[in-house]
């Protein structure tokens, strides 16, 4: 679906001139840049970001001076499975612009707080989120989360309901922390359509081979071939002569086939020599005709 | 002067002073010590714990401590379709719950290229002001309750009892509307109550004026709020500043002035600006601000035409009741919209309005399902709180009160 321009969102000014502006004085430090639905998105190498910014910052033309946002966000699959979007604000210019870098769970990015205080706290907050460490930053704590919480919550991989939960022990007078315990397992309903969701794995399908979706129906189509294509059963009509060509095996009761074999009108005279269990309380009341 | 001094220990409950050494209480001299404020503190606006490092009576060093009201909306919003996160906003910033909501729909409807009808965009702006109304009711009463006076504060709190009403009688519900939809609004706004708007704007905003009258002119109540915490227009910038924040330090900035959106743009307001960035000036600032926002609703009003008040694509927003009762076709899209929710197409958008406390933001990544990526929301009060350090530097103890509310912090949506 092809993004078409919405009238009545926030409208700046146009963005016309950023982008080779801003190529001409990042240089070389610019890996991807692109303009969609009148955002610019500049992706640069992580270790230029602090110069990146400051010449996004000071360059007369540009003039972005305001850091409103730090967003991390996660693409597990990605070998550098975290981005960082830097949300620059021009007072001056009525623009805005955003900035990516990418890093992993151990590489340092280098800290802005040098070129705003601000940065501080939008760093801890992707620190606490997603464990991204920021080097230079001299005040990297937790912020979001509690006192000594384990993990980092933003991430992909960590469950929505947590690890510890936490009530209050009468016997101990004071906040426990205990393992979570669901009553119920968690419930994601995700309301796709089968052709768009998730494939699933239903009991009994693992035995069947996986097909590729649009695959063709397994009987394949007639040629003239006769190994490609066996005889269809038109061509050759169904018999049931012997009981072997009814398809339905050997009978499986003793009884029973025995009473199969028997002639049809013996069949209806003599029925006694099969033991059917009598219902309970078959007899117990009997019609009297009386009122 | 501050050498020989005795100073309350504790502040609020559970406040507890760490105990300087070899020290005896009475007349004596004091080295520095660190107090802890709230987390639960009336003054606190919320659940806010500030270690302040005190020299004496004055404050050397604030470091806030937040996230004491973290409940994982981003992670949850990661879980849910677009439509079930929507209620998620409202009980971001619980003062201003429609103005939340305002920056997600528009989020989502730019993702999309979704236009939506005339009379819907003005019903927002007019819900918007509304809640700019009712957000500063609660913000300025409480900060004058803050240094001291008790009656404006009652006062403004029966100007923001009929706001509530008007949002009830608007969405059915006093605070958490769930009001802003993608495509639109809700319902339509009853005549009834537009009559009743327009009326109340005419005579019940003069409880508003009575109520400021009694302060802004009052000697304490300058005392307490001129030239704290001052706020120079680069430091504003530097810090991320928004709102009534960054106009009171001077700079004239406001989203729906210099990026319109809905019908901010025929709209007719003016934009004050402080002279100094203290406490009075954020606080006279926002006084301007409720008199701006009366004026717009009066011109929505006005100008309001008759019209549907959500989009007519059947696949984003539902279809009327009444329809669903004939046509097989409006049931199923109701059925779907309900269960299955709308794909948005794959990408990513920021957008910020100007929530009645700053710039508030989303920053939304779709991957073309119908349950976002990412939604990362920018609270406004993170960046405020976070230059506190510095504007609290050199002043008196009992100026945190002052300080924090003229910040106007909710931490629904600082701690998210």
């Amino acid at each position: 679906m092809a993004v078409q321009f919405a009238p009545h969102v926030p409208k700046m000014a146009s963005n016309e001139g950023v982008l080779d502006s801003a190529k001409a004085v990042i240089g070389d430090a610019l890996i991807k840049a692109k303009d969609v639905v009148d955002e610019v998105t500049l992706t640069v190498r992580r270790e230029a970001i602090v110069d990146v910014l400051r010449a996004l910052r000071d360059t007369p033309g540009l003039e972005y001076q305001q850091l409103m946002e730090i967003a991390g966000v996660d693409y597990p699959d990605r070998a550098e499975r975290f981005e960082l979007d830097y949300h620059l604000l021009s007072l001056t210019k009525n623009r805005r612009i955003r900035v990516k870098v990418t890093t992993d769970e151990t590489i340092p990015v280098p800290s802005v707080t040098g070129l705003w205080p601000v940065a501080g706290w939008l760093e801890r907050e992707v620190y606490d989120m997603y464990g991204v460490v920021f080097s230079g930053n001299a005040d990297l704590r937790r912020i979001l989360t509690d006192y000594g919480f384990e993990g980092f919550p933003q991430r992909k991989d960590f469950p929505l309901t947590g690890h510890v939960e936490l009530r209050y022990s009468e016997v101990e007078k004071r906040v426990v922390y205990e393992p979570v315990e669901l009553p119920q397992d968690f419930r994601a309903f995700d309301f796709l359509m089968p052709w768009q969701g998730p494939e699933y794995r239903l009991p009994g399908d693992e035995k069947a081979t996986p097909e590729e979706a649009g695959a063709p129906s397994p009987a394949p189509s007639p040629t003239g071939d006769a190994k490609a294509s066996p005889p269809t059963p038109t061509s050759t009509p169904k018999t049931t002569d012997k009981p072997s060509d009814t398809g339905g095996g050997k009978l499986a009761d003793k009884k029973a086939a025995a009473q199969a074999k028997k002639p049809r009108k013996a069949k209806t005279i003599e029925t006694t020599d099969i033991d059917e269990p009598k219902p309970k309380g078959r007899n117990r009341r009997r019609p009297t005709g009386a009122a | 002067m501050t050498d020989t001094r005795t100073v309350e220990l504790s502040v609020g409950a559970g406040g507890e002073g760490v105990p300087f050494e070899g020290a005896e209480v009475g007349d004596q001299s004091l080295n520095n010590y660190t107090i802890n404020f709230g987390p639960q503190h009336p003054a606190a606006h919320g659940v806010l714990r500030l270690i302040m490092e005190l020299d004496g009576e004055i404050v050397d060093r604030v470091d806030p401590h937040i996230g004491l009201l973290h409940r994982g909306t981003e992670k949850l919003i990661e879980y849910k379709t677009y439509q079930q996160a929507l209620p998620y906003f409202d009980r971001l910033d619980y003062c201003s719950p429609m103005c939340m909501e305002h920056s997600f729909v528009l989020a989502i409807e730019k993702l999309m290229g979704l236009e939506i009808p005339i009379r819907a965009q003005y019903i927002r702006v007019l819900m918007a002001e509304l809640t700019r109304i009712s957000n500063h009711m609660l913000n300025l009463g409480s900060h004058i309750m803050d240094v001291g006076a008790m009656t404006p504060n009652l006062w403004l709190f029966e100007v923001r009892e009929d706001t509530l009403q008007f949002y009830e009688r608007a969405s059915g519900a006093r605070m958490h509307a769930n009001y802003f939809r993608v495509g639109g609004v809700r319902y339509d706004l009853p005549e009834k109550m537009l009559a009743d708007m327009d009326d109340w704007l005419d005579h019940r905003l003069q409880l508003f004026e009575d109520a400021i009258a009694l302060v802004a002119d009052n000697r304490i109540f300058k005392q307490r709020n001129v030239d704290i915490a001052t706020v120079h227009k680069d430091d504003a910038i530097a810090w991320g500043f928004s709102g009534p924040m960054i106009r009171a330090s001077g700079v004239p900035w406001d989203i729906r002035r210099s990026q319109p959106y809905e019908v901010y743009d025929r709209m007719e307001f003016d934009i004050p600006v402080g002279t100094r960035g203290d406490c009075y000036d954020r606080f006279m600032v926002r006084c301007e601000e409720v008199r701006q926002s009366a004026r717009i609703m009066r011109q929505c009003l006005k100008e309001m035409p008759k019209g549907p008040v959500g989009t007519d694509d059947r696949k984003v927003f539902p279809p009327p009741r009444a329809e669903m009762k004939t046509s097989m076709e409006a049931l199923i899209h109701h059925f779907k919209l309900y269960t299955e929710g709308y794909h948005v197409p794959k990408g990513e958008v920021y957008v910020a309005t100007e929530s009645p406390k700053g710039e508030f933001g989303v920053y939304l990544v779709s991957d073309g399902t119908n349950r976002p990526y990412r939604c990362k929301i920018r609270p406004t009060a993170f960046s405020h709180l976070q230059a506190m350090d510095f504007m609290m530097k050199g002043h008196m103890l009992a100026d945190t009160t002052a300080v924090l509310s003229a910040i106007d912090v909710v931490f629904g949506e600082c701690d998210r």
